[in-house]
């Protein structure tokens, strides 16, 4: 009895408390999202809100045993939940059956469950297990192939799948190797490499090259103050642009066949030659502009056959939506048109509990799962849309002021994980919501219609909330 | 700061971003951007339509000219669509089985889209049709009939005047927001001009729907709803008979016919040949184009829209202005030598010669006239040509010519009258005389009027002096628009000066040997005419005749125009006779007269100058 009383005055209420306030939240959303006038009872087993009631009752369950669970379960079975989850997700490619294009599910009679759920959770307990090891350093090149294969096995199998969404989420977990030490230059890299695939899309490749020289000869300038060679570069880039691609001379009259690829050559040698030249000066920053410029260049260039080629249909399109590159506003811009129009429908104070017309009448396919927050903006308006938003950013802090108290490498790391997961959902899925992020079929948390989702991320915040619970043990 | 709280601070910072990019969205879609408010009400709402009767039309004693017929749309909701039986479903309707598959499968195709929107498989079924149909409905899952209100004529007369209903197009509907897609609207002659009496008020409720167009419940509990009112029925001044009668004579001959009571300015008939059957422009069908690239141009409504050149008959005006000026009187005599033989000259026919201005209209001298106009044009009085031609306008717009008359169906034109920049240009400033443009003295060269203004000037005549403007409706069946044309227009010339005129023109048709318009005369009816016999450049001479009955207290004014029919008394003079009869007596008892006119055509002569 001591020990329980001990462990309710340790857990963490303020997570509790923003928890169970998300959880009401989502219950009541979809209790709007799917009400008939025909059955008003929010208990009412036959409809979707009547089954989250069963689904909330179930996680709180799951949440008390988790917490009554001794704190070193977790790091001892580590492995084998993550070996027993990867096991699920290469079955579930066998026996499981198909919804929505994607084979993720098994269904056993009226429950469902998707093992790519439970894969998060497994798979950031492995990654705590790994990373929390003594002696463990991020930057050995054997540590990073551990933990590409710890991420990648689970991510593999999901792709095969073909539940892209869930896939991504993984990618989340660089913001907990950004925490454990990964250097911010691979961040920046990435970040980088992103805006560049997007701007390509938008883009011919070689404006796209000339943004990033531009924004890599002032970082050059503004940090190194190297003001000269940066004007020097920019002078041996932009002269041949000019004279080969933009033909500034018409008096001349030269006729030139593929006048991007011929620029390109120009400047890569140009680059060779001053790389080569930085080398014997150490001019350290110079080499890795010119790393910088080539990167861009091969990756601006392939962006095309990527976005063609390895990229679905479905996916293109998607892309395209978003970058408004392309208006179906019938066929695959439908979704986000209508959620955007319900939200944007709400008006600052909503249209009250029940009343939201969008909602009420369907217009948005997916809205008691993924597309939930739509419900919440028509309704509730701005001031709830921004409510909801705002409690999501305080849960986030208060998981980084929960990860930076551990002791212990184990909880710490896993808390990064936790909250990477977290952010990524919260972000994809009100930022797809709102027109601000491509449609990836991934639910809100804690909000979202859904057995699987909701015990995944419960059994994520509880097993955390314990392991904070015990940290001065 | 360490490394790591560097970074995790980092790590909030970018949460905190996130969050703030998310929050300015929601702030623009929700409060700033306005545009999905109203996206989503166009989403949820549904506006179905009821559509009123439109309004009556009835002649001047009142029997019917235009009801309505009720026809059906057959409807489908895509959404209720099941697999049924095509080929009796087109047995029913009497279509192609294989086009009506593919409509079918189209509307099948798209069903999701549609959801439960009802779209037209068929417009405009015709009531049998649609009995045949209902016995059979349980046949046909998703398929309904809708009535629409379509146009029914018991006569097939009028056609041009009284215009015709279609479906208002994507100008109209772009540019006046009563109309949508699918509304009918009137189109030329009084359905066009009075569309606001006849249309009524379409019905509308507001309803709201799901995604799927299915009607949940009322809007607003149907605060914003409306129910339809019925068209304005409205009386015409037309005389339906008379209009019918004129038509018949008219048959085979191209021209057209205006009647017009004097007293009121309401127009009695008002025909243009070849006319079309009103009954043909009904819902929808291919008439219209077949109608609209007939040489003969039926659709154009001649006795409002061509300008003819007057001809004779306009020597009423010449005489009335020289009497107004006192540049000629009654008494005036002039000499004719088959014809005005100075300058280029102007030809003329046989008759006894000194005239006097009685017997000039009378005879329908050709000479007279040309001494006339040029008394009028080289008057002392005025400083030059230009002064007194310029004062010659003024009087001949007086009587209506070159401008609209007002009538009240759409389309008018105005006719032509010269102009001395007219005259400046195509002699010379200062070049041209009195003698450069004789031709006007008897109603021919750059006079223009259309058959309307020729029927007025009847009138103005028949009414020592004025007109009321000419109209064809009378108002509607609760009130007259009688305010509206009570007003008299005087002409410049003294009422005093009339009666001289009237008498030519009494003699014209009873004054024995020499008169022009003996064909006219009615037995028992004292009659005022004046032949025309209008030159045109384009082929054979145009008959024209205008003429009012009785002489005292005039009940009708005609004025007839025969395209390339030749001299006025041959075909224009006993068409209006025949027309006065019908219209004072109620019958014809010139049995012989009325069946050469209806069963000969004008024979085509080849043009020659100087003819009454």
């Amino acid at each position: 009895m001591r020990e329980n009383h001990n462990l309710i005055n340790k857990l963490d209420w303020a997570t509790i408390g923003i928890y169970l306030l998300l959880v009401l939240v989502g219950w009541i959303s979809i209790y709007a999202a799917v009400y008939n006038e025909t059955s008003r009872n929010i208990f009412d087993l036959s409809q979707r809100y009547g089954m989250q009631a069963i689904w909330i009752a179930s996680a709180l369950f799951l949440a008390i045993i988790i917490l009554l669970v001794d704190a070193k379960f977790y790091p001892v079975f580590a492995y084998i939940l993550y070996a027993g989850v990867t096991l699920l997700l290469a079955l579930v490619l066998v026996i499981g059956t198909e919804v929505n294009g994607s084979r993720s599910w098994f269904i056993i009679g009226p429950f469902r469950l998707q093992p790519a759920e439970l894969a998060k959770v497994a798979t950031a307990l492995a990654l705590a297990r790994l990373m929390g090891a003594q002696g463990f350093i991020l930057k050995r090149k054997q540590a990073i192939f551990k933990i590409t294969l710890t991420v990648g096995l689970p991510v593999l199998f999901i792709f095969l799948q073909h539940d892209t969404g869930s896939a991504l989420v993984f990618g989340s977990f660089l913001i907990m190797l950004y925490r454990e030490g990964l250097s911010g230059w691979i961040v920046n890299a990435i970040i980088f490499a992103a805006i560049i695939f997007i701007l390509s899309i938008l883009w011919q490749p070689v404006a796209v090259l000339m943004l990033s020289a531009i924004a890599g000869l002032a970082a050059l300038a503004v940090r190194q103050r190297k003001t000269l060679p940066a004007i020097t570069a920019a002078t041996a880039i932009f002269v041949p642009y000019f004279i080969i691609v933009k033909k500034l001379f018409p008096a001349l009259d030269i006729r030139i066949p593929h006048p991007d690829y011929i620029f390109l050559v120009i400047c890569i040698a140009m680059m060779i030659i001053g790389a080569i030249y930085a080398g014997r000066r150490k001019l350290r920053y110079f080499r890795y502009i010119c790393c910088f410029f080539i990167g861009s260049a091969a990756l601006a260039y392939s962006v095309d056959y990527v976005f063609g080629n390895i990229l679905q249909p479905h996916q293109r399109d998607r892309i395209e939506n978003l970058l408004g590159l392309k208006e179906d506003l019938q066929g695959t811009g439908y979704n986000v048109h209508q959620s955007m129009i319900a939200i944007g429908s709400g008006g600052l104070s909503g249209k009250g509990f029940l009343q939201g017309t969008q909602t009420k009448y369907n217009f948005v396919p997916e809205q008691s799962t993924d597309f939930i927050f739509c419900t919440i903006g028509e309704e509730w308006g701005f001031l709830g849309a921004l409510a909801t938003v705002s409690a999501y950013l305080l849960l986030l802090i208060r998981l980084v002021i929960i990860a930076e108290r551990q002791k212990d490498a184990f909880a710490r790391i896993y808390a990064y994980c936790v909250l990477s997961i977290l952010f990524f959902h919260f972000s994809i899925n009100i930022g797809m919501t709102v027109g601000l992020a491509p449609v990836v079929g991934i639910p809100l948390p804690f909000i979202s219609y859904g057995g699987s989702s909701l015990w995944a991320f419960t059994i994520l915040l509880f097993i955390l909330l314990k392991l904070d619970a015990v940290r001065w043990d | 700061m360490n490394d790591y709280s560097k970074k995790s601070t980092l790590i909030i910072g970018t949460f905190l971003f996130v969050a703030i990019i998310m929050a300015v969205r929601l702030f623009w879609i929700q409060v700033v951007d306005t545009s999905y408010k109203v996206t989503a009400s166009n989403n949820v709402l549904r506006y179905e339509v009821e559509y009123p009767a439109r309004g009556l039309i009835t002649d001047r004693n009142g029997v019917l000219l235009v009801d309505n017929q009720t026809a059906y749309d057959i409807m489908v909701v895509a959404r209720e669509l099941k697999p049924f039986d095509t080929t009796a479903f087109c047995t029913i309707f009497n279509i192609p089985v294989q086009q009506f598959k593919t409509t079918v499968n189209d509307i099948y195709r798209r069903r999701r889209a549609l959801g439960y929107q009802p779209v037209a498989v068929m417009k405009q079924a015709p009531a049998e049709y649609y009995a045949v149909f209902q016995e059979q409905a349980y046949k046909f899952p998703g398929f309904y009939a809708q009535a629409r209100s379509l146009r029914n004529y018991p006569r097939p007369i009028a056609g041009n005047l009284l215009g015709y209903v279609t479906e208002a197009d994507t100008a109209t509907i772009n540019k006046d927001t009563y109309y949508k897609p699918g509304d009918y609207i009137g189109r030329s002659g009084i359905e066009e001009s009075y569309e606001n009496y006849l249309r009524g008020k379409k019905g509308i409720s507001i309803y709201v729907r799901d995604v799927h167009n299915k009607i949940k419940e009322s809007y607003h509990g149907g605060a914003y709803d409306s129910i339809p009112v019925a068209g304005t029925n409205l009386i015409c001044t037309i005389d339906g008979d008379l209009q019918e009668y004129g038509e018949w004579l008219m048959k085979n001959k191209v021209g057209s016919i205006v009647a017009i009571e004097p007293a009121t300015g309401e127009i009695l008939t008002l025909i243009s040949s070849p006319g079309i059957d009103p009954r043909l422009l009904v819902g929808i069908n291919r008439n219209f184009q077949r109608i609209q690239s007939d040489p003969l141009k039926p659709l154009f409504n001649r006795a409002i829209m061509s300008p003819y050149p007057p001809g004779s008959t306009f020597k009423v005006v010449n005489a009335l202005i020289g009497l107004n000026e006192n540049v000629v009187f009654p008494h005036t005599r002039y000499n004719c030598y088959h014809g005005y033989k100075i300058g280029r000259g102007v030809g003329c026919h046989t008759h006894p010669s000194p005239l006097d201005m009685i017997q000039s209209i009378q005879m329908s001298c050709n000479a007279y006239y040309c001494y006339v106009l040029r008394d009028i044009l080289d008057n002392p009085k005025y400083e030059n040509i230009e002064q007194s031609f310029v004062k010659w306008c003024d009087y001949v717009k007086s009587f209506g010519f070159g401008k609209k008359t007002g009538v009240d169906i759409p389309s008018e034109q105005s006719g032509s009258l010269p102009s001395v920049p007219l005259y400046n240009r195509t002699f010379g400033e200062g070049r041209w005389k009195s003698l450069s443009i004789i031709s006007l003295a008897i109603g021919q060269a750059e006079l223009g009027a259309t058959p309307l203004q020729m029927a007025n000037l009847a009138a103005i005549v028949a009414n020592h002096g004025y007109y009321h403007t000419p109209h064809i409706i009378r108002g509607t069946q609760d009130s007259l628009f009688a305010g509206k044309y009570k007003e008299r227009h005087y002409t410049m010339v003294d009422t005093a000066y009339f009666p001289a005129i009237i008498e030519g023109m009494y003699r014209a048709v009873h004054g024995g040997a020499g008169a022009t318009a003996r064909r006219a005369m009615i037995p028992g009816i004292e009659m005022c005419g004046k032949t025309g016999t209008a030159q045109n450049p384009h082929g054979e001479d145009h008959s024209t005749f205008m003429c009012f009955a009785p002489r005292e207290n005039p009940k009708i004014v005609i004025a007839a125009y025969i395209e390339n029919a030749g001299f006025g008394a041959t075909w224009a003079a006993p068409i209006a006779s025949l027309m006065v009869e019908k219209y004072l007596n109620g019958e014809v008892k010139r049995k012989d007269l009325e069946k050469h006119i209806r069963e000969n055509t004008p024979v085509k002569k080849t043009p020659h100058e100087g003819k009454p």
